[in-house]
């Protein structure tokens, strides 16, 4: 219908700055909706890249199995307690053929087999305790990325060396180079020399935690066969529930998706999408009133011509798409000037990878430009219905007013 | 005797209901041939207005049956009302004529282009036409608004030609102008009932301008009392 179209168009710019205002508010709408979505979509991704660039996916950790209690059912009241054994220890017989059934499943980017304890390091007459984390060489960074901390000496782990954390360095006055005694819960020891030292800047981890290679872990934890733990790392995040899953029916081990432990993360980016959509939500719905109501007033204004025209032989659809095109072509012109507006202010804000935590995570790619216009034509179109079938049911004969 | 272009028997038209109802039309009978030039006359408030709108089915009759071209108009359906009214019926008013945010010709080929769905060259060609023969040559493109009032009806009379309709209804189209407009308008009227034997039917309560018409239909009483 390009004469609907024609005389849609005739109408908006015959009351120009009326139209102009309209088509600004719809923009201002849009702008609204896209920096929204800049906002929560750069927050949660800022949010989750800080969170996971050090997490585990997805974990296996052993279980201790308690053995069965055998009991005579019969035996009447009997108060029976369970002591568990300090000493036995949980690990993952198989681990050697679940890593690499595990690293070729889609979406895995690295599997670290893990041997992991308690113990305490003696230098000269100070004693610290800590964990020890035995990971693979050429691992150390598959899940924490360990060498990004590093703040001396190297990443690469060996036999007879460790890497330990700055504020347990500090506190053992320790350098790079320095020999270390390190005495497992399990009760093996071991001396090892210091081939880096790492800043996380979280004080648990850098005052707590030692890493060692997979088989001085496996001496010091007198561990023959096995690991207690598998660390994955997966493209994307939130696949790590449906990976779990599939973990778990492939080798029957149970596999932990980071959500579990992550559930507050993912309940506050949840409260934070939803606070984006109800300020979306009233950004569109502010569109719908706008068009809505200035569209009911121009039926008003127009009515002898609407009148005028159903007695020269406009059908009631004619009428109506005369006025449902002047609420497309204002979602349209709004749609495109507000997008425009989003972009040039969001180009404003620095990109995905130097986001800096004292600016506002603002990320133009979650800007959701195009859903953005199209949803705006869509409702303007949607909010003139209203007031086009207002429009379509003028009577000719009232309206001409003879 | 000519062929009937249109056929109207017992209009009965009443507005409201209970204490409030006006009966306007009471019975009204009425056949009009091709090619007549009729004046439709009788004091204000005697109808006329009702029965034209009734004629140029953009009102429905309380009852009484409604005949043009064969058709019954009385029990067609609002859609197809609206295309018969297209095709066949053109309609001068007193106000409200124009479209005011179209130009002269825009609003002559308005009939056309609504029923093809865009403005045409060969409906520019008629409008050009048709505005030349009213004397409007030179103000084809004119904003509608910008046009005195005789022009404007001599505008809204090339629009209610514009699909060569067989029937137009003037609802006192001189009513509003000054005696030379609204006689130069008359003559207009009647050089086009004569060149291509187009029908009107025009009210007006001026005998001047009734005795410029051929026939002469006078409701009273809600009925046609001459
Ligand atoms: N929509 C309406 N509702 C109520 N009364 C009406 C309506 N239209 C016309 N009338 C009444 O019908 C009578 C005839 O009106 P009209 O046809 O306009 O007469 P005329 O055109 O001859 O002056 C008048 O009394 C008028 O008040
Ligand atoms: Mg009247």
């Amino acid at each position: 219908m390009l004469y609907a179209l024609k005389i849609a168009f005739r109408y908006l710019l015959s009351s120009k700055a009326q139209s102009a205002l309209l088509v600004l508010g719809v923009a201002l709408g849009v702008f609204i909706f896209i920096f929204m979505s800049a906002l929560i979509g750069g927050l949660a991704n800022f949010i989750l890249a800080s969170i996971a660039g050090d997490l585990s996916h997805v974990s296996i950790v052993a279980e201790v199995e308690d053995p069965v209690l055998l009991l005579d059912q019969n035996l009447g009241h009997i108060l029976l307690a369970q002591e568990k054994s300090a000493l036995r220890q949980a690990f993952l017989r198989d681990a050697a053929i679940y890593v690499p059934m595990i690293a070729a499943l889609p979406g895995v980017v690295a599997v670290s087999p893990q041997i992991t304890g308690s113990g305490f390091i003696t230098r000269g007459g100070q004693v610290a305790q800590v964990a020890i984390n035995g990971v693979e060489p050429g691992k150390e960074s598959a899940i924490v990325q360990l060498d990004s901390y590093i703040v001396a000496g190297s990443v690469r782990l060996g036999t007879g060396l460790t890497i330990i954390g700055q504020t347990l360095a500090d506190d053992l006055d320790l350098t790079v180079g320095d020999t270390i005694r390190l005495d497992s819960a399990q009760g093996v020891n071991a001396l090892l020399t210091v081939s880096g030292i790492y800043k996380i800047g979280q004080g648990g981890f850098d005052r707590a935690t030692a890493y060692v290679s997979l088989d001085t872990a496996r001496t010091l934890m007198a561990l023959p066969q096995g690991v207690t733990r598998i660390e994955i790392k997966l493209s994307d995040l939130m696949a790590a529930d449906a990976t779990a899953l599939r973990i778990t029916a492939i080798t029957g081990l149970k596999a932990k998706s980071w959500t579990e432990q992550g559930a507050q993360v993912m309940s506050a980016l949840q409260a934070q999408g939803q606070t984006g959509l109800l300020l979306k939500t009233f950004a569109m719905v502010s569109i719908v009133i706008g068009i809505a109501s200035s569209l009911l007033l121009s039926t008003y204004r127009r009515k002898a011509e609407i009148g005028i025209m159903r007695a020269m032989g406009a059908s009631r659809r004619f009428v109506v798409f005369v006025f449902v095109s002047q609420g497309a072509l204002v979602g349209l012109l709004g749609g495109l000037l507000g997008a425009g507006l989003g972009y040039v202010v969001l180009q404003a804000f620095p990109p995905r990878d130097a986001a800096h935590p004292s600016v506002m995570p603002i990320d133009i790619h979650e800007g959701a430009f195009g859903l953005a216009v199209l949803l705006t034509v869509t409702i303007a179109t949607l909010a003139a219905i209203l007031p086009a079938r207002a429009a379509a049911r003028v009577d000719p004969v009232t309206a001409i007013g003879q | 005797m000519t062929e009937a272009l249109l056929q109207v028997e017992g209009l009965v038209k009443t507005f409201g209901a209970g204490e409030a109802e006006t009966r306007v039309l009471r019975g009204l009978s009425l056949r009009m041939d091709k090619g007549e030039l009729s004046a439709l006359l009788g004091p204000s408030g005697s109808g006329k207005s009702t029965l034209l709108t009734i004629l140029g089915t953009l009102m429905q009759p309380t009852s009484g049956s409604h005949m043009m071209l064969g058709v019954d108009l009385t029990t067609a359906n609002d859609r197809a009302l609206t295309d018969f009214r297209n095709r066949h019926i053109g309609f001068v008013f007193q106000f409200h004529n124009l479209l005011p945010d179209f130009t002269a010709l825009e609003n002559v080929i308005f009939p056309t282009a609504v029923r093809e769905g865009r403005e045409t060259a060969a409906a520019r060609a008629r409008g050009r036409d048709l505005l030349s023969r009213m004397g409007l040559a030179d103000r084809v493109d004119f904003p509608s608004t910008n046009l005195s009032g005789g022009q404007k009806q001599r505008v809204a009379v090339a629009r209610a030609l514009m699909n060569s309709p067989e029937l137009v209804l003037a609802d006192e189209p001189t009513g509003n102008l000054d005696r030379a407009s609204a006689i130069q308008v008359m003559e207009l009227i009647g050089q086009i009932n004569r060149d291509e034997g187009t029908t009107f039917l025009i009210s007006t309560h001026d005998e001047k301008i009734a005795a410029t018409c051929c026939r002469q239909i006078v409701v009273g009483e809600g009925v046609v009392t001459g």
